[in-house]
């Protein structure tokens, strides 16, 4: 009897998945764990192991058709007898990881549910009766969410007005007519419309939903790079012949662990069950890459030494353009650095991750004339620009934060 | 268009009947010389004669009993209870023999009687435990028979007039709260009002209540007290029991998310049972709050005495204040 193969589950809030090429044709012979399709999601691209030893059958689903997680993809003649249906296996991440900024919370990958829960697995991506913080959904605010495809994260933060902060269907109507007025105007004659890569479409959400449920603050201050530009000068040549390339970037995360040890509270989460002070610091890097922006992780940052930083940053940004980026790679952030400078931008507000409590923009390292000693000097001059969860803390923090940041760069010695 | 009450309207449905049909006739305690204990057939007896004005005994087993057999013998009777308090001697009449004759019969016989009984509490005269209750829910289950209970008096002819000539059983319920102090235009032309269909008395948005009888006046006048605070409560008025207008009931439903059903009876296996669990079933999608019955107490009858009465069966005032709390859910 054939086997029905279906598309596996990829990580915590995916819910579908793109087959981006099949490498088996039916009729091939496809052995256990062999690759039998590269599937493509709005965080990473995989390729999927067979589950079993036999011949495909039947693709069911044509190359660049999306499916919901738990769909049947593909038919596999096992040669047992009797009807099987099975889930996928974890399926293998391979290459090509646009991972939008905030993938950070996906789990690791992890086996798919066996074939009998592929349904319930399909099921439990609808809304929920209950949010995460236990609020109880109407059936017909749950019904309104799903058709109106409201994410849980939303539902988690929307306001409620009815009985002990419940989500009335006032409450997710007037929510969905908000949305509403921000409809485009539609296409004209001589438009083009851009078709939403997946990558896109998350750092949409991702963007939208931070801008919308995280009260933002911005915080700007200016730092004088002499002392971090002559050493990078002097040993950056010495640091290529070993393999190192020595960015600014690695400057960066470096002093942004040093900050973060001394202000854990710029290392959090806001949770309703109160501030999360992440013992660990998981830096993501915002990395440009074709069709949008990725934002791996240096994870334990703060344990590593210049050079490993820099090590980690060259790995992670090559794999990072050459789309061979791993869920591992871009998940369990608990900071964010994002660098525009080397674009030239003076003056940056980047958008929160969210579950991050802020993020760090770095702007183009410009000659400026200061003042020194009562003179005018010429000095490489940078800014730094904090945008912080305000619920998490306030502006004090956040400037104190950024001075001890600029204290490290400005006071940098040999043996940083 | 001549106001009345809704006393007369029955009365006067029950005249042009007999008036236009000779075959329809009346029986029952004091209907005959005495007009009826609430004059529902007030003249009748002058007017129609012996023949087709009965007076029987004090035994409603024989009242419905009789009837039954008129029925199936081609006559077309209105049999009245007193009160339906005292309607369970004739409980085996009416569910074995009157509400299964059809289909017993495999459709060769039709039961085509009427029953008329005041019914319901809070009247000013002490109704106390024999004369108080409220006893739809019993008849409501049972597959045959129909049960009718109008609020305004132009609903009383129409639906009297569709029960006189429906050719099987139906059960009128009177609310004897309503019999005086209810009035409205009564159209003089011969008109039904057909059995089976819900009318919504007042349009809204917030929230759906149902009811029937002189908890829908009740209804009525909790809606307008909350009317002023933002909830627009819509009011339903089922006024026929079964068949059920379901597609009213979860019409209004969809369009507002939340239902409020209002019975005098006890509440427990209530009517509102029924069409509570017909929303949960039908348009469970479509609620954005628990279904809340609101009824008389689970007490064996009602109080004789006022303040205890007044306490036991729902007002007003009970019904705004729980449409408060549904409508803030």
């Amino acid at each position: 009897m054939p086997v029905e193969i279906k598309l596996p589950q990829l990580g915590e809030s995916i819910h579908e998945g793109t087959i981006a090429r099949w490498l088996k044709k039916p009729g091939d012979r496809v052995e256990k764990y062999e690759s039998l399709v590269e599937i493509t999601t709005d965080k990473v691209n995989v390729e999927m192991p067979s589950p079993f030893a036999g011949v495909l059958t039947e693709q069911l689903v044509a190359e660049g058709e999306t499916r919901p997680v738990g769909s049947p993809i593909a038919l596999i003649e096992t040669g047992a007898v009797g009807v099987v249906v099975v889930g996928a296996p974890a399926a293998q991440t391979v290459h090509a990881v646009p991972g939008p900024a905030g993938s950070d919370e996906s789990p690791p990958a992890r086996p798919a549910p066996p074939a009998v829960t592929a349904g319930l697995a399909s099921a439990a991506a609808s809304v929920p009766a209950k949010t995460a913080g236990g609020a109880r959904l109407s059936p017909l605010v749950r019904k309104l969410a799903e058709e109106h495809q409201v994410p849980a994260a939303v539902l988690e933060t929307l306001p409620g007005t009815g009985a002990g902060g419940r989500i009335t269907k006032e409450d997710l109507l007037q929510y969905l007519a908000g949305l509403g007025t921000a409809a485009p105007a539609p296409p004209q004659a001589g438009d083009e419309v851009v078709k939403l890569s997946p990558i896109r479409r998350s750092i949409g959400q991702r963007m939208a939903q931070s801008k919308r449920e995280i009260p933002h603050a911005y915080g700007v201050i200016e730092v004088d790079m002499s002392a971090v530009v002559a050493w990078r000068e002097a040993h950056k040549d010495a640091w290529r012949r070993d393999g190192i390339p020595l960015t600014y970037t690695a400057f960066f995360v470096r002093a942004a662990c040093e900050a973060l040890r001394v202000f854990p509270i710029v290392n959090a989460s806001w949770s309703d069950e109160g501030i999360v002070l992440h013992r660990a610091i998981h830096i993501g890097i915002g990395i440009a890459i074709d069709d949008g922006l990725v934002v791996p992780v240096i994870h334990n940052a703060d344990q590593a030494s210049l050079a490993g930083v820099a090590r980690g940053l060259e790995d992670l940004s090559r794999r990072a353009r050459a789309g061979r980026l791993g869920l591992e790679d871009i998940q369990g952030g608990t900071f964010t650095i994002t660098n525009p400078g080397v674009f030239g931008s003076i003056w940056s507000m980047p958008i929160i991750v969210p579950g991050q409590a802020a993020i760090l923009a770095t702007d183009a390292i410009v000659k400026r004339a200061v003042v020194r000693d009562d003179a005018i000097a010429i000095r490489p001059m940078m800014h730094l620009g904090l945008s912080f969860d305000h619920r998490i803390f306030d502006g004090a923090v956040a400037v104190q934060f950024m001075n001890r940041m600029k204290q490290w760069f400005e006071e940098f010695r040999d043996g940083r | 268009m001549p106001e009345m009450r809704l006393l007369d309207a029955i009365r006067l449905a029950m005249y042009e009947e007999m008036k236009r049909d000779e075959r329809v006739m009346v029986l029952g305690e004091d209907v005959g010389v005495k007009g009826g204990v609430f004059g529902a057939t007030d003249g009748f007896y002058a007017e129609f004669g012996a023949a087709r004005v009965l007076d029987t005994p004090l035994a409603e087993s024989l009242i419905v009993g009789s009837a039954v057999g008129m029925a199936v013998n081609g006559l077309i009777p209105i049999a009245e209870i007193q009160f339906s308090d005292f309607i369970y001697p004739a409980f085996n009449q009416i569910v074995s023999e009157a509400a299964r004759m059809r289909y017993r019969s495999n459709g060769a016989f039709g039961c085509p009687i009427t029953i008329r009984a005041p019914y319901g509490g809070g009247i000013e005269v002490h109704g106390g435990l024999y004369h108080s209750q409220s006893v739809e829910a019993f008849f409501s289950h049972v597959p045959g028979l129909k049960v009718v209970t109008p609020y305004t008096p132009h609903d009383a002819k129409g639906l009297l007039k569709a029960a006189i000539r429906d050719p099987d059983p139906v059960l009128f319920l009177e609310h004897k709260r309503l019999y005086r102090s209810i009035r409205g235009e009564v159209p003089d032309e011969d008109y039904t009002v057909p059995i089976g269909k819900a009318a919504v008395r007042r349009q809204g948005t917030t929230l759906s209540i149902f009811a029937y009888g002189q908890m829908l006046h009740e209804s009525l006048r909790a809606a307008e007290q909350v009317a002023g605070e933002a909830i627009d409560a819509e009011v339903i008025d089922l006024r026929t029991l079964r068949p059920l207008d379901v597609e009213t009931i979860l019409e209004s439903v969809r369009k507002t998310s939340k239902a409020m059903i209002v019975y005098e009876d006890n509440r427990f296996m209530g009517f509102g049972a029924e069409v509570s669990a017909i929303i949960a079933e039908e348009a469970f999608e479509a609620l954005d709050g628990p279904i809340v019955r609101i009824a008389s107490l689970d007490v064996p009858a009602v109080p004789y005495a006022d303040t205890l009465a007044a306490a036991f069966i729902p007002n007003a005032e009970r019904i705004a204040a729980a449409a408060r709390r549904l409508a803030a859910y």
